[in-house]
């Protein structure tokens, strides 16, 4: 598939398409992962790496000197990034049938240890990718590198102290290459983020802190392309970015798109069929 | 026993300062972040020469572990400062995914670790920090016995790849290791050849075994000190080289008997070369308040607990 900037949102969709038949194909092969979040997070993870991002599949540097990073901080939506970042060119579409295996690189949850291309820090453990963003951020603005560092997080994942710690520290610093992105599906393992943690007005709480924010549907490209613009063109002003990306956990799949269920529950065989029928590729490339 | 004459006393974390100072005139690459102890850690030169490769991050010791693991990416080379009960059990999780699991080049800087941080009492009296450092897969832990050695510890590990625990305190101690002393990761530093026990002593417990070695001699025995200043990888080597010529070994440390140096050595006499072993650490206590001397003594971690158990584990050995 093309990477670049000019990837036509029809493309995109296709991508999509056959990223979640990948996720609900290895959670299913394994009886075990997070379909939930990662169908819903698809769509921009796409997006990221096939569109908006500066990066070099080819040659992955950990350093990412020039390139945009993107980092994930809820690590369990693992099987998206996995491949998202196989299909575009980090490792072998092939290797995709490892995830959760033994002696596999495709952990449970993300991590640098087996060296994996495309990972630059272990996830899983949550609130501490929006730290290490900041970190990450910082170093670009000391290297002069003028691109951009990107964070996914989970909204229940908000409850975790450590992410206020990084909140108010990215706008004291002025971290102002730093888009964080809240995977706002409102679902958490043991019911609704609402229920379980009272998030309340995440928006009046990061422009409170300092941050520019913004919000948009992100299972639709028709608002999330134009989202992603936006938070981009806020870079650069002094203050980080947050994009509150409003989801629907299941993404794409009718009977895994209600309450939390399938936050962490891996379909039988029947309920693949049923997830693959929904998913329609142009072309089938299944790994 | 050889004699250990010294001009001055200072304290070990300004060794830190100062070798984190000399790393900003010589590496570029060197960063400084600090939770709101610029002052206790003897960062201010640092913070003063190069403002902008230093980040105060305020109160807040888990995102400075995250901050401090992403900014490896790009190049640089982080050190962070706080006390070490702030720099491990506080943010032992953090430490582990996003520094030692994501095999990041921290180097966590420790200063007030042990009962020697005196009148502020247990809360800040951290003793469980080298066993929970060592554990971690990948950490380098050092805990170097003086101002000069501390110094240039802080100067080795900047060209170590990888993490590091650099633990060190507050009191000031005689500071009597040689200033040009070439620091070596992992290799133990022989101060005095004996033939009746072996000390291997670490942190501030070093300067302790030089003086019980002293009274040992007036009682007619040779003691060998060796100084640990690595806790991992630990000098096994040198440790049972000694050990097999003197056929009885005293550990010494700052911290508790779970997990410190005497845990890291009794486990490795065990499985080489069993031996009589005692231990002169803290025995599954926490601190509380007073002076330094004072809780050293209370808490049997001085020169007259050294001597008493040499004189118990020689009555031990075969």
């Amino acid at each position: 598939m093309p990477q670049t900037a000019e990837i036509a949102t029809a493309d995109l969709k296709e991508i999509a398409a056959q990223v979640r038949r990948d996720i609900v194909r290895m959670v299913h092969a394994v009886n075990s992962g997070h379909p939930g979040g990662s169908l819903g997070c698809t769509d921009l993870l796409v997006a990221l790496y096939f569109k908006v991002m500066k990066h070099n599949p080819e040659q992955f540097s950990m350093d990412g000197v020039g390139e945009d990073l993107f980092f994930l901080s809820n690590g369990h939506i693992s099987a998206t990034l996995y491949s998202v970042l196989a299909r575009s060119g980090y490792f072998p579409v092939s290797e995709l049938a490892t995830f959760r295996k033994l002696n596999s690189r495709l952990q449970g949850h993300p991590t640098t240890h087996e060296g994996l291309p495309g990972i630059r820090v272990a996830s899983g453990s949550l609130g501490q990718g929006l730290s290490v963003a900041c970190g990450a951020a910082q170093a670009k603005k000391l290297n002069g590198d003028d691109r951009r560092v990107f964070v996914l997080m989970g909204d229940g994942e908000l409850e975790e102290g450590q992410n206020w710690e990084a909140i108010m520290y990215a706008a004291h610093h002025k971290i102002d290459n730093l888009i964080g992105v809240i995977d706002h599906n409102g679902q958490q393992i043991d019911g609704s983020t609402a229920e379980i943690g009272g998030l309340g007005d995440l928006r009046s709480k990061f422009e409170a802190f300092g941050w520019h924010v913004l919000q948009a549907d992100g299972n639709d490209y028709a608002t999330l392309l134009p989202a992603l613009e936006a938070a981009q063109a806020a870079t650069g002003q002094g203050k980080p970015v947050m994009f509150i990306m409003d989801t629907r956990m299941g993404f794409g799949v009718d009977f895994m798109m209600e309450g939390h269920k399938w936050h962490g529950v891996a379909p039988n065989d029947a309920q693949l069929a049923t997830a693959l029928e929904q998913l329609t590729v142009g072309t089938v490339a299944d790994y | 026993m050889k004699d250990f004459p010294y001009t001055e006393s200072k304290d070990t974390r300004s060794g830190f300062g100062a070798g984190l100072h000399e790393l900003g005139k010589t590496n570029p690459n060197v960063v400084a972040l600090c939770a709101d102890l610029t002052g206790s850690l003897k960062m201010d030169a640092f913070k003063k020469d190069f403002p902008e490769r230093f980040f105060q991050v305020g109160i807040a010791e888990a995102n400075m572990m995250g901050v401090a693991a992403g900014m490896t990416i790009g190049g640089k080379i982080p050190f962070t400062g706080t006390f070490a009960n702030f720099s491990t059990g506080r943010v032992y999780d953090q430490i582990r995914q996003s520094i030692a699991y994501s095999d990041k080049n921290v180097k966590i800087c420790a200063s007030h670790a042990g009962l020697t941080l005196g009148e502020d009492g247990a809360t800040h009296q951290i003793l469980e920090d080298l066993g929970m450092m060592k554990m971690l897969p990948g950490m380098t832990v050092i805990n170097p016995c003086d101002y000069n050695q501390t110094k240039a510890a802080t100067i080795a590990i900047a060209e170590h790849h990888g993490p590091v625990y650099l633990r060190f305190g507050r009191p000031v101690v005689p500071n009597f290791t040689p200033a040009d002393q070439n620091f070596v990761i992992g290799e133990a530093v022989m101060l005095n050849e004996g033939t009746d026990v072996s000390i291997f002593a670490t942190g501030h417990l070093v300067w302790k075994a030089v003086l019980a070695g002293k009274l040992l001699a007036e009682k007619g025995i040779n003691a060998e000190i060796i100084n640990i200043h690595t806790i991992k990888p630990l000098d096994a080597q040198a440790i049972l080289a000694s050990a097999r010529k003197t056929r009885c070994v005293v550990t010494a440390e700052e911290h508790q008997m779970n997990g410190g140096l005497g845990d890291s050595i009794a486990q490795l006499l065990a499985r080489e070369e069993p031996l009589p072993l005692e231990m002169v650490a803290v025995n599954d206590s926490f601190g509380e308040s007073a002076t330094p001397d004072q809780l050293m003594e209370k808490y049997k971690l001085n020169e007259a607990a050294i001597v008493a158990a040499v004189e118990a584990v020689m009555k031990r050995r075969k």
